[in-house]
Protein backbone atom coordinates (compact mmCIF):
# COMPACT_ATOMS: atom_id res chain seq x y z
CA UNK A 1 0.00 0.00 0.00
CA UNK A 2 1.44 3.05 -1.29
CA UNK A 3 1.65 6.44 1.03
CA UNK A 4 -1.31 8.97 0.45
CA UNK A 5 -0.29 12.60 -0.84
CA UNK A 6 -1.92 15.29 -1.58
CA UNK A 7 -1.29 17.62 -4.38
CA UNK A 8 -2.58 20.99 -5.21
CA UNK A 9 -4.23 21.49 -8.86
CA UNK A 10 -5.12 25.22 -9.27
CA UNK A 11 -6.55 27.58 -8.86
CA UNK A 12 -3.65 29.16 -11.00
CA UNK A 13 -2.26 26.20 -13.28
CA UNK A 14 -1.13 26.64 -16.77
CA UNK A 15 -3.47 24.37 -18.30
CA UNK A 16 -6.53 26.04 -16.44
CA UNK A 17 -8.04 29.44 -18.43
CA UNK A 18 -9.83 30.00 -15.59
CA UNK A 19 -9.49 29.33 -11.53
CA UNK A 20 -10.78 25.89 -9.89
CA UNK A 21 -9.13 24.39 -7.41
CA UNK A 22 -8.51 20.63 -6.59
CA UNK A 23 -6.75 18.65 -4.02
CA UNK A 24 -6.00 15.17 -5.67
CA UNK A 25 -5.40 12.67 -2.92
CA UNK A 26 -2.78 10.39 -4.71
CA UNK A 27 -1.27 6.71 -4.01
CA UNK A 28 1.94 6.85 -6.36
CA UNK A 29 1.08 8.38 -9.34
CA UNK A 30 -2.52 7.21 -8.96
CA UNK A 31 -5.45 9.78 -8.29
CA UNK A 32 -7.80 8.02 -5.33
CA UNK A 33 -9.97 11.01 -4.85
CA UNK A 34 -10.14 14.90 -5.63
CA UNK A 35 -12.10 16.86 -3.83
CA UNK A 36 -12.72 20.49 -5.98
CA UNK A 37 -13.11 24.00 -4.54
CA UNK A 38 -14.73 26.76 -6.20
CA UNK A 39 -15.62 30.34 -5.68
CA UNK A 40 -12.42 32.50 -6.97
CA UNK A 41 -14.55 34.27 -9.54
CA UNK A 42 -17.95 35.02 -7.71
CA UNK A 43 -19.02 38.16 -8.10
CA UNK A 44 -22.75 38.08 -6.97
CA UNK A 45 -24.53 38.73 -10.54
CA UNK A 46 -27.68 36.53 -9.14
CA UNK A 47 -28.55 39.17 -6.24
CA UNK A 48 -27.86 42.07 -9.19
CA UNK A 49 -31.33 41.42 -10.18
CA UNK A 50 -32.82 42.84 -7.22
CA UNK A 51 -31.42 46.39 -8.25
CA UNK A 52 -31.74 46.20 -11.96
CA UNK A 53 -34.78 46.49 -13.81
CA UNK A 54 -36.00 42.87 -16.09
CA UNK A 55 -35.12 45.19 -19.03
CA UNK A 56 -31.54 46.85 -18.10
CA UNK A 57 -30.47 43.22 -16.48
CA UNK A 58 -30.47 41.66 -20.08
CA UNK A 59 -26.84 43.51 -20.23
CA UNK A 60 -25.91 41.49 -16.81
CA UNK A 61 -26.91 38.36 -17.98
CA UNK A 62 -25.27 38.83 -21.22
CA UNK A 63 -22.01 39.18 -18.98
CA UNK A 64 -22.04 36.18 -16.95
CA UNK A 65 -19.46 34.19 -19.19
CA UNK A 66 -17.21 35.40 -22.16
CA UNK A 67 -17.76 32.01 -24.49
CA UNK A 68 -21.35 31.40 -23.89
CA UNK A 69 -22.46 34.83 -23.34
CA UNK A 70 -25.50 34.83 -26.21
CA UNK A 71 -26.95 31.94 -24.60
CA UNK A 72 -27.31 33.45 -20.94
CA UNK A 73 -28.62 36.11 -22.71
CA UNK A 74 -31.10 33.98 -24.61
CA UNK A 75 -31.82 31.63 -21.65
CA UNK A 76 -32.71 34.75 -19.41
CA UNK A 77 -35.10 36.52 -22.65
CA UNK A 78 -36.56 33.46 -23.03
CA UNK A 79 -37.58 33.00 -19.25
CA UNK A 80 -39.09 36.55 -19.15
CA UNK A 81 -40.95 36.48 -21.99
CA UNK A 82 -42.34 32.94 -20.81
CA UNK A 83 -43.24 34.83 -17.64
CA UNK A 84 -44.86 38.21 -19.34
CA UNK A 85 -46.49 35.83 -22.24
CA UNK A 86 -44.84 37.96 -24.88
CA UNK A 87 -44.86 36.71 -28.72
CA UNK A 88 -41.66 37.15 -30.24
CA UNK A 89 -41.50 37.59 -33.78
CA UNK A 90 -40.32 34.53 -36.06
CA UNK A 91 -37.38 36.46 -37.60
CA UNK A 92 -35.91 37.13 -34.10
CA UNK A 93 -35.91 33.84 -33.37
CA UNK A 94 -34.23 32.74 -36.61
CA UNK A 95 -31.44 35.45 -35.86
CA UNK A 96 -31.22 34.19 -32.00
CA UNK A 97 -30.29 30.50 -33.31
CA UNK A 98 -27.87 31.96 -36.05
CA UNK A 99 -25.83 34.01 -33.59
CA UNK A 100 -26.28 31.24 -30.61
CA UNK A 101 -24.39 29.08 -32.87
CA UNK A 102 -21.87 31.20 -33.84
CA UNK A 103 -21.06 31.31 -29.94
CA UNK A 104 -21.38 27.75 -30.18
CA UNK A 105 -18.90 27.10 -33.54
CA UNK A 106 -16.36 29.78 -31.77
CA UNK A 107 -16.45 28.71 -28.05
CA UNK A 108 -15.83 24.62 -29.61
CA UNK A 109 -12.81 26.03 -31.66
CA UNK A 110 -11.25 28.26 -28.78
CA UNK A 111 -11.59 24.54 -26.59
CA UNK A 112 -10.20 22.74 -29.49
CA UNK A 113 -7.10 25.21 -29.09
CA UNK A 114 -7.17 25.35 -25.42
CA UNK A 115 -6.87 21.45 -25.47
CA UNK A 116 -4.15 21.11 -27.76
CA UNK A 117 -2.28 23.67 -25.57
CA UNK A 118 -2.68 21.24 -22.37
CA UNK A 119 -0.96 18.38 -24.36
CA UNK A 120 1.97 20.81 -25.35
CA UNK A 121 0.91 20.84 -29.28
CA UNK A 122 1.65 25.27 -29.40
CA UNK A 123 1.17 25.19 -33.61
CA UNK A 124 -2.30 23.20 -33.31
CA UNK A 125 -3.47 26.08 -30.42
CA UNK A 126 -2.04 28.54 -33.16
CA UNK A 127 -3.82 27.16 -35.59
CA UNK A 128 -7.07 26.91 -34.28
CA UNK A 129 -7.40 30.59 -32.61
CA UNK A 130 -6.45 32.18 -36.62
CA UNK A 131 -9.61 30.04 -37.47
CA UNK A 132 -11.73 31.28 -34.25
CA UNK A 133 -10.63 34.75 -35.95
CA UNK A 134 -13.10 34.36 -38.81
CA UNK A 135 -16.32 33.29 -36.59
CA UNK A 136 -15.18 36.53 -34.13
CA UNK A 137 -14.95 38.86 -37.37
CA UNK A 138 -18.35 37.87 -38.36
CA UNK A 139 -19.36 38.20 -34.60
CA UNK A 140 -18.37 41.69 -34.81
CA UNK A 141 -19.95 42.55 -38.05
CA UNK A 142 -23.17 41.78 -37.64
CA UNK A 143 -23.49 42.43 -33.52
CA UNK A 144 -21.02 45.43 -33.01
CA UNK A 145 -19.00 42.96 -30.00
CA UNK A 146 -16.50 40.26 -30.57
CA UNK A 147 -17.24 37.97 -27.38
CA UNK A 148 -20.21 40.23 -25.87
CA UNK A 149 -22.54 40.36 -28.13
CA UNK A 150 -25.05 42.47 -26.51
CA UNK A 151 -28.35 42.00 -29.12
CA UNK A 152 -30.61 40.17 -27.56
CA UNK A 153 -33.07 41.89 -25.65
CA UNK A 154 -36.26 40.97 -24.34
CA UNK A 155 -39.46 40.44 -26.94
CA UNK A 156 -36.52 39.94 -29.55
CA UNK A 157 -33.27 41.34 -30.77
CA UNK A 158 -31.46 44.36 -30.98
CA UNK A 159 -29.85 44.10 -34.60
CA UNK A 160 -31.23 42.86 -38.15
CA UNK A 161 -29.18 41.32 -39.97
CA UNK A 162 -29.68 42.01 -44.01
CA UNK A 163 -29.90 38.82 -46.65
CA UNK A 164 -27.00 39.88 -48.24
CA UNK A 165 -24.64 39.87 -45.18
CA UNK A 166 -26.40 36.41 -43.99
CA UNK A 167 -25.69 34.90 -47.91
CA UNK A 168 -22.24 36.23 -47.35
CA UNK A 169 -21.69 35.16 -43.88
CA UNK A 170 -23.17 31.46 -44.92
CA UNK A 171 -20.18 31.38 -48.15
CA UNK A 172 -17.18 32.88 -45.63
CA UNK A 173 -18.14 29.86 -43.32
CA UNK A 174 -18.85 27.46 -46.36
CA UNK A 175 -15.16 28.60 -47.16
CA UNK A 176 -13.49 27.70 -43.92
CA UNK A 177 -15.41 24.55 -43.60
CA UNK A 178 -12.02 23.47 -45.63
CA UNK A 179 -9.64 24.64 -42.74
CA UNK A 180 -11.98 23.49 -40.56
CA UNK A 181 -11.57 20.03 -41.97
CA UNK A 182 -7.81 20.21 -42.07
CA UNK A 183 -7.38 21.37 -38.31
CA UNK A 184 -9.84 18.46 -37.13
CA UNK A 185 -8.05 16.00 -39.10
CA UNK A 186 -5.06 16.34 -37.31
CA UNK A 187 -6.99 16.11 -33.98
CA UNK A 188 -8.90 12.78 -35.16
CA UNK A 189 -5.76 11.05 -36.72
CA UNK A 190 -2.26 12.51 -35.29
CA UNK A 191 -0.79 9.50 -33.53
CA UNK A 192 0.30 11.53 -30.62
CA UNK A 193 -3.15 13.27 -29.37
CA UNK A 194 -4.82 9.58 -29.67
CA UNK A 195 -2.03 8.44 -27.27
CA UNK A 196 -2.78 11.34 -25.22
CA UNK A 197 -6.69 11.06 -25.88
CA UNK A 198 -7.54 7.50 -26.48
CA UNK A 199 -8.72 5.17 -23.85
CA UNK A 200 -8.25 8.14 -20.88
CA UNK A 201 -10.53 9.11 -18.52
CA UNK A 202 -13.30 6.70 -19.53
CA UNK A 203 -16.73 7.47 -18.29
CA UNK A 204 -19.85 5.11 -18.63
CA UNK A 205 -23.54 6.19 -20.11
CA UNK A 206 -25.22 4.56 -16.75
CA UNK A 207 -22.62 7.56 -15.01
CA UNK A 208 -23.49 10.39 -16.78
CA UNK A 209 -27.38 9.22 -16.16
CA UNK A 210 -27.04 8.79 -12.28
CA UNK A 211 -24.32 12.06 -11.94
CA UNK A 212 -26.46 14.29 -14.21
CA UNK A 213 -24.23 15.09 -16.62
CA UNK A 214 -25.32 17.44 -19.67
CA UNK A 215 -23.59 18.91 -22.97
CA UNK A 216 -20.58 16.99 -24.62
CA UNK A 217 -19.85 15.26 -21.88
CA UNK A 218 -22.96 13.09 -21.36
CA UNK A 219 -23.12 13.20 -25.32
CA UNK A 220 -19.96 11.43 -25.51
CA UNK A 221 -20.95 8.57 -23.67
CA UNK A 222 -23.84 7.72 -25.99
CA UNK A 223 -26.41 9.70 -23.51
CA UNK A 224 -28.64 11.64 -26.58
CA UNK A 225 -29.62 14.91 -24.40
CA UNK A 226 -29.03 17.96 -26.26
CA UNK A 227 -31.73 21.07 -25.27
CA UNK A 228 -32.00 22.07 -28.90
CA UNK A 229 -34.63 19.28 -29.63
CA UNK A 230 -36.74 21.11 -27.27
CA UNK A 231 -37.67 23.50 -29.82
CA UNK A 232 -36.73 26.90 -28.25
CA UNK A 233 -35.77 29.44 -30.24
CA UNK A 234 -36.01 28.50 -33.94
CA UNK A 235 -34.92 25.10 -33.35
CA UNK A 236 -37.95 23.86 -34.26
CA UNK A 237 -37.88 24.89 -37.39
CA UNK A 238 -34.63 23.75 -38.40
CA UNK A 239 -33.31 19.69 -38.74
CA UNK A 240 -30.99 18.60 -35.67
CA UNK A 241 -30.25 15.46 -34.19
CA UNK A 242 -27.48 15.12 -31.30
CA UNK A 243 -24.28 14.41 -31.99
CA UNK A 244 -23.51 11.11 -29.86
CA UNK A 245 -20.44 8.92 -29.41
CA UNK A 246 -20.48 6.33 -27.84
CA UNK A 247 -16.73 5.57 -26.74
CA UNK A 248 -16.77 7.50 -23.17
CA UNK A 249 -13.29 8.67 -23.39
CA UNK A 250 -11.53 11.99 -23.77
CA UNK A 251 -11.34 11.15 -27.67
CA UNK A 252 -14.88 10.67 -27.39
CA UNK A 253 -15.46 14.16 -26.14
CA UNK A 254 -12.86 15.41 -28.85
CA UNK A 255 -14.80 14.14 -31.34
CA UNK A 256 -18.43 15.07 -30.01
CA UNK A 257 -17.21 18.63 -29.78
CA UNK A 258 -15.74 18.63 -33.79
CA UNK A 259 -18.99 17.30 -35.00
CA UNK A 260 -20.92 20.09 -33.11
CA UNK A 261 -18.94 22.54 -35.13
CA UNK A 262 -19.98 21.07 -38.03
CA UNK A 263 -23.27 20.81 -37.30
CA UNK A 264 -23.57 24.25 -35.87
CA UNK A 265 -22.45 25.52 -39.52
CA UNK A 266 -24.91 23.18 -40.90
CA UNK A 267 -27.74 24.87 -38.55
CA UNK A 268 -26.78 28.40 -39.51
CA UNK A 269 -26.79 27.17 -43.22
CA UNK A 270 -30.37 25.88 -42.70
CA UNK A 271 -31.57 29.18 -40.94
CA UNK A 272 -30.25 31.34 -43.19
CA UNK A 273 -32.18 29.44 -46.11
CA UNK A 274 -35.43 29.64 -44.42
CA UNK A 275 -35.60 33.01 -42.36
CA UNK A 276 -38.35 34.86 -43.46
CA UNK A 277 -39.08 38.74 -43.89
CA UNK A 278 -40.69 40.49 -41.19
CA UNK A 279 -40.22 42.22 -37.45
CA UNK A 280 -37.55 41.90 -35.27
CA UNK A 281 -38.92 42.90 -31.84
CA UNK A 282 -42.16 43.47 -30.64
CA UNK A 283 -43.01 46.23 -27.60
CA UNK A 284 -42.76 45.51 -24.16
CA UNK A 285 -45.95 46.40 -22.11
CA UNK A 286 -46.13 45.35 -18.56
CA UNK A 287 -43.78 43.71 -15.92
CA UNK A 288 -43.21 40.11 -15.25
CA UNK A 289 -45.33 37.82 -12.37
CA UNK A 290 -44.73 34.70 -12.00
CA UNK A 291 -41.78 32.19 -12.36
CA UNK A 292 -40.60 30.60 -15.46
CA UNK A 293 -37.45 27.62 -15.82
CA UNK A 294 -35.93 28.11 -19.26
CA UNK A 295 -33.73 25.72 -20.20
CA UNK A 296 -31.02 26.11 -23.04
CA UNK A 297 -28.15 24.25 -24.97
CA UNK A 298 -24.56 26.16 -24.78
CA UNK A 299 -21.95 24.83 -25.72
CA UNK A 300 -20.77 23.07 -22.61
CA UNK A 301 -24.18 21.57 -22.02
CA UNK A 302 -27.46 22.62 -20.46
CA UNK A 303 -28.24 25.80 -18.47
CA UNK A 304 -31.42 26.51 -16.88
CA UNK A 305 -32.29 30.24 -15.53
CA UNK A 306 -35.30 30.49 -13.25
CA UNK A 307 -36.90 34.04 -13.06
CA UNK A 308 -39.29 34.38 -10.40
CA UNK A 309 -40.95 38.02 -10.80
CA UNK A 310 -43.56 39.49 -8.26
CA UNK A 311 -45.23 42.04 -10.91
CA UNK A 312 -42.65 44.95 -9.99
CA UNK A 313 -40.31 46.51 -12.44
CA UNK A 314 -37.22 45.05 -10.26
CA UNK A 315 -37.53 40.47 -10.61
CA UNK A 316 -38.00 38.79 -7.09
CA UNK A 317 -35.21 35.92 -7.85
CA UNK A 318 -32.90 34.60 -10.34
CA UNK A 319 -30.89 32.23 -10.70
CA UNK A 320 -28.32 30.02 -13.02
CA UNK A 321 -27.82 26.43 -13.23
CA UNK A 322 -24.71 25.98 -15.44
CA UNK A 323 -23.53 22.77 -17.00
CA UNK A 324 -20.22 22.90 -15.62
CA UNK A 325 -21.52 22.89 -12.48
CA UNK A 326 -23.92 19.80 -12.76
CA UNK A 327 -20.35 18.25 -14.67
CA UNK A 328 -18.38 18.33 -11.82
CA UNK A 329 -19.23 15.28 -10.10
CA UNK A 330 -18.89 13.55 -13.14
CA UNK A 331 -15.20 15.10 -13.16
CA UNK A 332 -14.28 13.44 -9.77
CA UNK A 333 -15.77 10.32 -10.78
CA UNK A 334 -13.40 10.36 -13.89
CA UNK A 335 -10.97 11.54 -11.97
CA UNK A 336 -10.52 8.51 -9.34
CA UNK A 337 -8.25 6.27 -10.95
CA UNK A 338 -6.66 7.99 -13.20
CA UNK A 339 -3.26 8.94 -13.71
CA UNK A 340 -1.65 12.44 -12.35
CA UNK A 341 -0.70 13.11 -16.00
CA UNK A 342 -4.01 12.48 -17.21
CA UNK A 343 -5.68 15.37 -15.25
CA UNK A 344 -4.53 18.38 -17.55
CA UNK A 345 -6.73 16.35 -20.40
CA UNK A 346 -9.60 15.38 -18.44
CA UNK A 347 -10.08 18.33 -16.91
CA UNK A 348 -9.87 20.41 -20.10
CA UNK A 349 -12.16 17.36 -21.92
CA UNK A 350 -15.11 18.91 -19.83
CA UNK A 351 -14.40 22.29 -20.66
CA UNK A 352 -15.12 23.54 -17.23
CA UNK A 353 -15.97 27.73 -17.56
CA UNK A 354 -15.70 28.74 -14.21
CA UNK A 355 -17.04 31.89 -14.68
CA UNK A 356 -20.42 30.90 -15.33
CA UNK A 357 -20.02 28.14 -12.53
CA UNK A 358 -19.43 31.20 -9.80
CA UNK A 359 -21.57 33.96 -11.44
CA UNK B 1 -0.16 19.58 -41.35
CA UNK B 2 2.72 20.11 -43.91
CA UNK B 3 0.81 21.45 -46.41
CA UNK B 4 0.11 23.74 -43.03
CA UNK B 5 3.39 24.39 -42.45
CA UNK B 6 4.15 25.25 -46.03
CA UNK B 7 1.21 27.38 -46.53
CA UNK B 8 2.40 29.16 -43.04
CA UNK B 9 6.07 29.90 -44.68
CA UNK B 10 4.56 31.07 -48.07
CA UNK B 11 1.56 33.38 -46.59
CA UNK B 12 3.14 35.25 -43.94
CA UNK B 13 2.47 36.28 -40.31
CA UNK B 14 -2.08 35.89 -40.05
CA UNK B 15 -1.41 38.71 -37.15
CA UNK B 16 -1.78 42.49 -38.29
CA UNK B 17 1.41 44.15 -38.06
CA UNK B 18 -0.45 46.48 -35.39
CA UNK B 19 0.92 50.18 -34.85
CA UNK B 20 1.94 50.26 -38.65
CA UNK B 21 -0.73 49.04 -40.08
CA UNK B 22 -4.39 50.23 -38.62
CA UNK B 23 -7.39 47.65 -37.11
CA UNK B 24 -10.43 48.95 -39.25
CA UNK B 25 -13.88 48.29 -37.00
CA UNK B 26 -16.96 47.44 -38.74
CA UNK B 27 -19.58 50.72 -38.53
CA UNK B 28 -21.60 49.00 -35.44
CA UNK B 29 -18.53 48.01 -33.22
CA UNK B 30 -19.31 49.62 -29.87
CA UNK B 31 -16.38 50.99 -29.15
CA UNK B 32 -16.82 54.25 -27.10
CA UNK B 33 -19.92 56.61 -26.09
CA UNK B 34 -19.92 60.16 -27.03
CA UNK B 35 -22.12 63.31 -26.11
CA UNK B 36 -23.48 66.04 -28.12
CA UNK B 37 -23.48 68.20 -24.75
CA UNK B 38 -25.47 71.34 -26.77
CA UNK B 39 -28.74 68.69 -27.22
CA UNK B 40 -28.50 67.41 -24.09
CA UNK B 41 -30.67 68.04 -21.83
CA UNK B 42 -29.33 66.60 -18.13
CA UNK B 43 -32.52 64.55 -17.52
CA UNK B 44 -30.01 61.79 -16.03
CA UNK B 45 -31.71 58.71 -17.63
CA UNK B 46 -28.26 57.36 -18.72
CA UNK B 47 -26.81 57.40 -15.58
CA UNK B 48 -29.64 55.84 -13.89
CA UNK B 49 -29.98 53.21 -16.50
CA UNK B 50 -25.91 52.72 -16.80
CA UNK B 51 -25.32 49.05 -15.22
CA UNK B 52 -22.09 49.78 -14.19
CA UNK B 53 -22.74 53.70 -13.06
CA UNK B 54 -19.83 54.64 -14.99
CA UNK B 55 -21.77 57.80 -16.34
CA UNK B 56 -22.83 60.70 -13.53
CA UNK B 57 -25.03 63.62 -14.78
CA UNK B 58 -24.70 66.25 -12.30
CA UNK B 59 -26.54 70.19 -12.38
CA UNK B 60 -24.20 72.38 -10.14
CA UNK B 61 -26.03 75.80 -10.58
CA UNK B 62 -28.87 76.21 -13.25
CA UNK B 63 -26.61 77.44 -15.94
CA UNK B 64 -24.00 74.88 -14.95
CA UNK B 65 -24.05 71.65 -15.46
CA UNK B 66 -21.89 68.50 -15.88
CA UNK B 67 -22.08 64.73 -17.75
CA UNK B 68 -19.37 62.78 -16.63
CA UNK B 69 -18.41 59.43 -17.92
CA UNK B 70 -15.82 57.29 -16.45
CA UNK B 71 -14.29 55.04 -19.93
CA UNK B 72 -12.72 52.58 -17.70
CA UNK B 73 -15.79 51.16 -15.52
CA UNK B 74 -18.00 51.76 -18.70
CA UNK B 75 -19.24 48.30 -20.67
CA UNK B 76 -20.12 49.65 -23.85
CA UNK B 77 -23.36 47.85 -23.37
CA UNK B 78 -25.27 50.58 -26.29
CA UNK B 79 -27.51 50.53 -23.62
CA UNK B 80 -27.32 54.85 -22.34
CA UNK B 81 -27.81 55.44 -26.30
CA UNK B 82 -30.66 53.25 -26.53
CA UNK B 83 -32.61 55.39 -23.43
CA UNK B 84 -31.55 59.20 -24.02
CA UNK B 85 -34.62 60.90 -25.22
CA UNK B 86 -32.92 63.39 -26.85
CA UNK B 87 -30.72 60.83 -28.91
CA UNK B 88 -27.30 63.21 -27.89
CA UNK B 89 -25.35 60.25 -27.24
CA UNK B 90 -23.91 58.05 -29.59
CA UNK B 91 -21.94 55.13 -30.00
CA UNK B 92 -18.18 55.98 -32.06
CA UNK B 93 -16.65 52.82 -33.34
CA UNK B 94 -13.51 53.75 -32.18
CA UNK B 95 -11.81 52.33 -28.49
CA UNK B 96 -10.72 54.63 -25.83
CA UNK B 97 -6.31 54.45 -25.76
CA UNK B 98 -5.33 52.68 -22.66
CA UNK B 99 -4.42 54.52 -19.66
CA UNK B 100 -2.17 54.57 -16.59
CA UNK B 101 -3.95 55.44 -13.88
CA UNK B 102 -7.66 54.87 -12.91
CA UNK B 103 -8.86 58.67 -13.10
CA UNK B 104 -7.39 58.75 -16.72
CA UNK B 105 -10.63 57.17 -18.14
CA UNK B 106 -12.81 59.83 -16.39
CA UNK B 107 -14.05 61.95 -19.30
CA UNK B 108 -16.05 65.38 -18.28
CA UNK B 109 -18.17 67.42 -20.20
CA UNK B 110 -19.52 71.09 -19.19
CA UNK B 111 -22.49 72.76 -20.38
CA UNK B 112 -22.09 76.32 -19.57
CA UNK B 113 -24.84 78.10 -20.34
CA UNK B 114 -27.11 78.28 -23.76
CA UNK B 115 -25.08 81.46 -24.98
CA UNK B 116 -21.41 79.95 -24.67
CA UNK B 117 -22.19 76.51 -26.06
CA UNK B 118 -18.42 75.40 -25.60
CA UNK B 119 -18.38 71.66 -25.59
CA UNK B 120 -14.45 71.06 -24.49
CA UNK B 121 -13.79 68.13 -22.88
CA UNK B 122 -11.27 68.07 -19.79
CA UNK B 123 -9.46 65.00 -18.44
CA UNK B 124 -8.45 64.38 -14.76
CA UNK B 125 -5.02 63.34 -14.36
Amino acid sequence: MAHKNIIPFGPQHPVLPEPIHFDLVTEDEKIVDAIPSISYVHRGLERLVEKRDFIDFVHIADRICGLCSFMHCMGYCQAVEEVMGIQVPERALYLRSIWAELARIHSHIFWLGVSADAFGYESLFMQSLRLRELVLDIIEETTGGRVIFGSCKVGGVRRDIDSETLKGLVARLTNMKADLDELTSVFINDYSIQHRLVGVGFFSKEDAYTLGCVGPMARASGFALDMRTLGYAAYKFLEIEPVVEYGGDCYARCLVRIREIFQSMDLIRQAAGKISEGPIDVKVKGTPNGEYFSRVEQPRGEVIHYVKGNGSKFLQRFRVRVPTFTNIPGMIKVLKGSQVADVPNIILTLDPCISCTER
Amino acid sequence: MTKTVVKNLVKGPATLMYPKKKRFFTKITRGSVEIDIQKCIFCGICSKRCPTYAIVVTKVTKECKEWEIDRLKCCACNLCVEVCPKKCLSMTNQYTPPARDRTAGIHKQIFTGPEILTGKEEEHS
